[in-house]
């Protein structure tokens, strides 16, 4: 078994109307063994800015404080917030430097931009940048996550709309998944508020 | 539509001196390690199953109950899968390990059940259809069978229950549990069991132990079903969509916040 899948997950990121939702499942396991329910893999770089990290949890958590560590520092030499494009080039740089013993994480960034708009990217786990205009998935369930956000995405569609497709796109493909799924999280980011959901689901 | 039968032939015209025709053959594969091949393309080609199944003897008879999961690898296949498996309606036999080489072997254990009792003219015992199960599965030792499965049932002699596994294994006893959820669910069932339990409070453990087996299995899920078998004969007592049970069991209470952060005054 892969070490990308030794914990399992399930990450998807959509763009909306100058708008744009981020969502995980929140199982953390060992292999087969469910360990806990209330994991965390997206976080929040600043207000418009959020990196979710698929694979393996101690990287997941490890990189996310290298990461938050990083932006702190740009901050106070730049007194300013990072852009999510430059975000995206120093994660990108900061796992192509392990570029021989990799973090075994597959990020998914997301973010509003200069004049709100959206941005989403995803990452293999050497920093590959790969830039998407409609969504990114990531994790043991993505095959089955763009199928579902493949035939469910529309674009242009606002908050509400946004974060019903996001969840239900996440919740179906977690459904066909052993390894991710046990509840979700969903954080919808427009230009005034940032909404923040727990989603129940199926626990098995 | 003509089928193509090329793959056969090319042995089919060899003749020997006396003009007999050689028996068919096909070329083996070049393998310094063949034993190893065999296995592992065996492998390839089945569904390695998931599962939680569990059975008990109690005061009113034999409980039998499993999940309804088949997944390959990390995907899973579906969740609506039969897994406890009526071979006539006195005796049931649970299915762990290659879904095939259950369902064959079960049925066929059927068909043997059948025909003893019309040779015999009375039912056969759980003891004596497990063991032509063992023994069957036992003549197949090493070539590849997987089965992990109980025969539970009622006969002459009351409530029956047997584990038998495809390495040739045959256990009697009064609780077992089977699959990768096999863990969890005895967890539960050895916590929660007694011998003077009624039927309802029986099928209440049986499913309970199969919720949380499904819980914390990631290859077992889907609907926990429970299946009661008595003096006359077995009956499906429940079939609970286990999405749905978790929050039947674990119902969502709104959290409370005990005490809020409050910004302390600057004197």
């Amino acid at each position: 078994m892969s070490i990308f899948e030794y914990n399992g997950s399930a990450l998807v990121a959509m763009v909306g109307k100058n708008s744009f939702a981020i969502a995980s499942d929140r199982r953390l396991g060992v292999q087969l063994q469910t360990v806990a329910t209330d994991f965390q893999r997206i976080f929040k770089i600043h207000d418009k800015l959020y990196i979710g990290l698929s694979g393996l949890a101690t990287d997941v958590q490890t990189l996310f404080q290298r990461l938050v560590f990083r932006h702190k520092l740009y901050q106070l030499r730049e007194e300013r917030d990072m852009k999510p494009e430059a975000f995206a080039s120093l994660v990108s740089a900061m796992l192509y430097e392990k570029r021989f013993g990799p973090y075994f994480v597959q990020p998914v960034i997301a973010g509003l931009g200069d004049d709100d708009i959206p941005f989403i990217c995803t990452m293999d786990s050497i920093g590959a940048k790969e830039l998407a205009e409609d969504f990114v998935v990531a994790g043991t369930a993505n095959e089955s996550l763009y199928g579902a956000c493949e035939s469910m995405y529309k674009p242009g569609m606002e908050p509400e709309e946004l974060f019903e497709t996001v969840s239900q796109a996440l919740q179906s493909s977690v459904d066909r998944d052993c390894l991710s799924g046990w509840g979700g999280h969903v954080f919808v980011v427009t230009p005034a508020e940032v909404k923040e959901s727990t989603l129940k689901g199926r626990m098995d | 539509m003509k089928l193509d039968t090329s793959g056969l032939e090319s042995c089919s015209s060899v003749h020997l001196s006396n003009g007999f025709t050689a028996a068919p053959s096909f070329e083996l594969p070049s393998s310094t390690d063949f034993d190893g091949f065999q296995k592992k393309a065996i492998q390839m080609v089945k569904p390695a199953k998931g599962t939680t199944t569990l059975s008990f003897i109690f005061k009113e008879g034999v409980m039998v109950a499993a999940d309804s999961r088949a997944s390959m690898g990390g995907y899973i296949s579906s969740q609506s899968v039969k897994k406890i498996i009526e071979i006539n309606p006195y005796m049931l036999g649970t299915m762990a390990g290659g879904a095939a080489d259950c369902q064959f072997w079960h049925r066929n254990l059927g068909i043997k059940c059948r025909l003893h009792e019309l040779a015999n003219k009375r039912r056969i015992s759980v003891t004596g259809a497990s063991k032509m199960l063992a023994n069957i599965l036992y003549s197949y030792r090493g070539m590849g069978l997987s089965v992990g499965t109980m025969i539970a049932g009622w006969d002459e002699t009351g409530p029956g229950l047997y584990y038998v596994d495809s390495e040739g294994g045959r256990l009697k006893g009064t609780r077992f549990s089977v699959g990768s959820g096999s863990p969890y669910a005895y967890g539960v069932l050895d916590n929660g069991y007694k011998y003077d339990m009624s039927v309802d409070e029986a099928a209440e453990l049986a499913r309970r132990a199969i919720y949380h087996a499904t819980f914390r299995d990631a290859a077992s899920g889907g609907v926990a079903s429970v299946y009661y078998v008595g003096s006359n004969g077995w009956k499906k007592l429940s079939g609970d969509d286990v999405g749905e049970l978790h929050y039947k069991y674990y119902p969502v209470v709104p959290s409370t916040i005990e005490q809020e952060m409050a910004e302390v005054t600057v004197s």
